[in-house]
């Protein structure tokens, strides 16, 4: 049986999140968030997941190690504003085991 | 004025099949779109993608999604307002509405029909602290009047297809060219990519690269944009205008202050009966309702958009008496003077 892991999320007004998310539904981190609600419908996750919007930035503050940026993510946070060196897309990082702990902040709406 | 029976705002799929399902219904349908064509985020934000829950087609590309409505419903001859945004509602007298654009447009209908998804396609902002005094004076989020830029000195920022297509196209009008990106690889299609560095090559685009604008210099209108280079010391860029092409993102706008009940950025619908809202003659159907229950899928606008359209034929005609009729069985009378009808049975005896 696999186990939820733990996430710690920081929303758009600075609020910290401790939320359990599960490994074996196929999420992402911006459905996870989405599913908590942490930032209103509209505002996250907007084109779906398909790394094409952004909306669902969020900079990776602890050292997990996370999935390789693929061509798409790149390209997508080389148009995106707000950008920084530990920005990834929330919709691009499955739910693993290995994201136990994984300590994130959304980056503001844009 | 435009006069119509059902006045869809949003020319998605759920707006195009409603123009279908109210033909059926002898209803004439217009659609209102900010975009410069119909098929919503199928076409502006993912038309190479495959979609595979649209029932009956085990796969299908969103652009051929949208193309595919577009000919299901043309014998219903719906009008099109595309490019312009739908800014404000008043209800008129008679229970009708009157519906005007950002361009002055006026629209009037007994129906309204949302169908507006996520909202209207607004240019993304790049979020430069000084930006918004410049806007118009120099600062343009999308080329509207290219001979704007005959003779006058262009910076371009953005990575993507528009920024590509836009600095290929202005080399022959404007006196220059710069483009500016964050990384050395753009994600526009290859022969744009290709043909900027062709252009690249023969002077005619000043290409920047990796760089960023942090900053927009002039007084009355922009004279300059600060150009900020990794490791290196920022300077201004002399300039007339500067274009940044971040592209598009949707936003609810004008349609979160007609009045409507609004939950988590959507407008609620009675989903127990036709997907009204809070203003009788006025429903909302597909990504932009919400309800208990709500799933944000194409085939849900498809339901959504068949009853409501029951339920706007009863709002015009209260009186008349009407029973859904099976496409199979009735056929599709067009308002062009098509038929569409199943073949009859050939009737043949043994001997």
């Amino acid at each position: 049986m696999e186990q939820d892991v733990i996430l710690k999320i920081t929303d758009r007004d600075g609020v910290l999140h401790e939320i359990e998310a599960p490994t074996d539904m196929a999420m992402n981190l911006m459905e996870v968030i989405r599913s908590y609600e942490l930032a209103p419908e509209g505002t996250i996750g907007v084109c779906g997941g398909m790394a094409m919007c952004a909306s669902c930035q969020c900079y990776v503050k602890s050292d997990h190690e996370l999935p390789e940026m693929g061509i798409d993510e790149d390209m997508m946070l080389a148009e995106a504003f707000h950008v920084k060196d530990n920005s990834r897309l929330g919709c691009q990082i499955p739910i693993t085991q290995e994201l136990d702990g994984l300590e994130v902040e959304l980056a503001p709406e844009s | 004025m435009i006069t119509t029976d059902i006045l869809i705002i949003g020319a998605g799929p759920t707006g195009l099949f409603t123009v279908f399902e109210a033909g059926l219904l002898k209803l004439r349908c217009h659609l209102i779109d900010a975009l410069p064509q119909a098929g919503g985020q199928c076409s502006e934000i993912y038309p190479k993608k495959p979609i595979y829950d649209i029932p009956g087609f085990p796969e299908i590309l969103a652009g051929d999604l949208t193309t595919n409505l577009l000919e299901q419903c043309k014998q219903f001859e719906p009008g099109f307002t595309l490019g312009e945004r739908a800014e404000t509602i008043e209800k008129q007298e008679d229970g009708s509405f009157i519906v005007t654009t950002n361009k002055g447009t006026k629209h009037k209908a007994p129906i309204v029909a949302i169908a507006g998804g996520l909202g209207s396609f607004e240019p993304r902002k790049p979020p430069i602290p000084n930006i918004a005094n410049f806007e118009d004076k120099g600062v343009e989020y999308m080329i509207r009047e290219p001979e704007l830029y005959r003779d006058k000195k262009v910076v371009i920022a953005g990575g993507g297809d528009s920024a590509l297509d836009w600095s290929i196209f202005l080399t022959d009008i404007a006196k220059s060219v710069t483009l500016v990106h964050r990384r050395n690889e753009f994600r526009g299609a290859l022969d744009s990519v290709e043909k900027v560095q062709e252009l690249k090559d023969a002077g005619k685009i000043n290409l920047i690269t990796p760089a960023e604008i942090s900053g927009v210099v002039g007084d009355n209108h922009i004279t300059g944009v600060v150009i900020s280079k990794n490791n290196e010391d920022e300077y201004v860029l002399e300039t007339d205008h500067f274009i940044p092409l971040f592209g598009l993102a949707p936003k609810l706008g004008p349609i979160a202050n007609w009045g409507l009940e609004i939950e988590k950025n959507a407008i609620k619908v009675n989903n127990a009966l036709d997907y009204q809202t809070n203003i009788p003659g006025i429903y909302a159907i597909g990504d932009v309702n919400t309800y208990p229950g709500k799933l944000k899928l194409i085939l849900c606008g498809f339901h959504e958009a068949t009853l409501m359209c029951q339920s706007a034929f009863q709002r015009i005609f209260p009186d008349k008496k009407y029973v859904m009729k099976y496409t199979t069985v009735g056929g599709v009378d067009g308002f062009d003077g098509t038929r569409k009808e199943a073949p009859k049975a050939v009737v043949k005896s043994i001997d």
